[in-house]
């Protein structure tokens, strides 16, 4: 579905970010990235989504070369990028958020809210309230929840976790794996690499903008060097 | 609910303001109808860059570079003999491809850097406009000796008096106002809270940002164009002293002390900083005419101090998937 043929990023002339990374994503998994602060994983979804441009490589999706095109291009063909730190509309309510989220996609809008709502049942109840009166936790759901507004093929996720009680991370977990089980192919960055290695398909290690390590999650989650490196050991 | 009262103020407004004229004309009140008249041009401006500054949220400190531009182009073509209805498509035009020719690479610019290109720009037309002596006649102004700009003609009826000049902008002033309304509430209008609120999630959701962006900053000066050409066509005069970047600021803040982003809340902004000063210039009179600008002062500061979000804060109506059940 994506594939990334050794693509390379560079902020300025000299700060390479990632260097030759190949990989793909298979329809209907959900792949997990994993790696330490300024690995590049950010980096990398910023570049799968337009907002940074490659420097060298080329990224296809579903056959079509995109590395070239707009952010906003890129999403109306089905990639969802949830960024880092949510960024969700703080001064529009919970309900105009969610359908800024499906502004290419306008059909059986809602519907879809619906199947939002289902998602996140809390959304609902808070679909009047401003965005930016929301907790982490509700945030980071509503910046799902608009992302899945406009029904992508691939969704990614920087960061889902980030800044949530233990609880809520759990909770953002399984319905990860609910989104999927409902078709979506999902890529996910994470600095948990714990709960992300226990539900990804396949995983991928990131260090210093390369690519060291990939496998199954199971594998991965089993890996001497990943335990030591992001399990804090066993 | 709020929305019948709305549409009842206003026709209420709209009903008084139409029939005031009648009461005053010809008493010793009818220079109210000149201010008016001004007054309305104002709010015209104000609507304008509301787009650009509260619809879009791009900083543009230089909104009267445009009025002026369609203001002279205008008074150009009209010296040159075309009536009000081409010289004004044709200064609308001008104006919106300066507009857009400025926009293109400014608009990649954010906040603060936008608002001192903006700045500079409305420094440098004015400029120009005072120099450029074979095409603008310099700080003499238009038309030259021996020129004129003719009046405005509707059908065939000639606008010769002031009262005429209020009510034809009383009606482009309603006309701009529901083009207001109808962008904000429209999917463009949509495009532009994203945009404002968070640039980056709107490009993340589809919206093309920087055409979004464009399209506001074109829009708003589709209005100063019109403004200008209508001032000019009542006026019969122009120069570039009434494009200083006072008024700019001054147009600034009407959108910032009358809220930004709400339509009345402009409209009454509007009305207040330009009205204020003048209705005070003619109430005061005599010795106490240097006090007016102080007085002004002082209620800006204290809208400040109690309406910090503006006179009448933005009520964005719901979008479409609003409830219908929570009202």
């Amino acid at each position: 579905m994506l594939e990334c043929h050794s693509i390379s990023v560079s902020y300025g002339k000299k700060i390479r970010v990632l260097s030759e990374i190949s990989l793909q994503v298979t329809q209907g998994e959900i792949v997990a990235f994993i790696g330490g602060n300024g690995a590049g994983k950010s980096t990398f979804l910023k570049t799968v989504s337009g907002l940074l441009k490659v420097e060298k490589g080329k990224i296809v999706f579903e056959g079509k070369e995109i590395q070239t095109l707009p952010a906003h291009k890129i999403a109306c063909l089905g990639i969802a990028h949830v960024p880092e730190g949510r960024k969700i509309f703080a001064r529009l309510t919970v309900l105009e958020n969610l359908e800024l989220g499906a502004f290419r996609e306008r059909d059986q809008l809602r519907q879809r809210l619906e199947k939002v709502f289902t998602l996140f049942p809390i959304l609902k109840d808070r679909r009047s309230q401003l965005g930016g009166t929301l907790s982490g936790g509700e945030q980071q759901m509503l910046a799902m929840g608009r992302a899945l507004m406009s029904e992508p093929k691939l969704l990614m996720l920087d960061e889902p976790s980030m800044g949530l009680a233990p609880k809520l991370v759990e909770k953002i977990f399984q319905t990860i794996k609910e989104i999927n089980s409902q078709g979506t192919t999902l890529l996910v960055v994470e600095q948990n690499a714990h709960q992300s290695l226990a539900i990804a398909h396949r995983a991928y290690v990131l260090e210093t903008g390369r690519i060291v390590l990939e496998g199954s999650g199971e594998n991965l989650l089993h890996n001497p060097s990943v335990q030591e490196a992001y399990l804090g050991g066993v | 609910m709020r929305k019948v009262t709305s549409t009842t103020v206003l026709v209420v407004n709209l009903l008084i303001l139409s029939l005031y004229p009648l009461f005053v004309q010809g008493t010793s009140l009818s220079y109210t109808l000149r201010l008016g008249g001004i007054v309305g041009l104002y709010v015209l401006l104000a609507l304008g860059l509301n787009i650009t500054l509260g619809l879009v949220g791009l900083f543009d400190l230089g909104f009267m570079a445009f009025y002026a531009i369609g203001a002279y182009s205008a008074s150009i073509f009209s010296i040159g003999g075309w009536n009000f209805w081409y010289s004004t498509l044709f200064s609308i035009l001008i104006t919106v491809t300066l507009r857009l020719l400025l926009g293109a690479p400014v608009l990649r610019l954010r906040g603060d850097y936008l608002a001192i290109v903006t700045l500079g720009f409305g420094e440098i037309t004015r400029l120009i406009l005072n120099n450029w002596d074979s095409v603008t006649n310099g700080p003499k102004g238009l038309p030259r000796v021996g020129e004129s700009i003719s009046g405005i003609k509707i059908w065939n009826f000639e606008l010769t008096e002031n009262i005429h000049y209020y009510y034809l902008i009383l009606a482009v002033v309603f006309l701009a106002m529901i083009i207001s309304k109808r962008l904000e509430n429209s999917r463009i209008g949509r495009a532009w809270t994203a945009v404002r609120e968070d640039e980056t999630a709107a490009e993340l959701s589809g919206i093309p940002v920087t055409r979004v962006k464009m399209l506001g900053f074109g829009a708003s000066s589709v209005f100063a164009a019109i403004a200008g050409s209508l001032f000019i066509h009542w006026e019969k005069f122009v120069t570039p002293e009434s494009f200083t970047f006072w008024e700019s600021v001054l147009v600034v803040s009407m959108i910032v002390l009358g809220g930004i982003g709400s339509m009345s809340g402009v409209i009454s902004g509007a009305i207040l900083i330009s009205g204020i000063p003048l209705l005070l210039q003619v109430l005061l009179g005599g010795d106490f005419i240097s006090y007016r600008y102080l007085i002004f002062g002082i209620t800006l500061v204290l809208i400040i101090l109690f309406r910090p979000q503006g006179l009448v804060p933005s009520q964005r109506q719901a979008l479409e998937l609003g409830e219908k059940d929570s009202k």
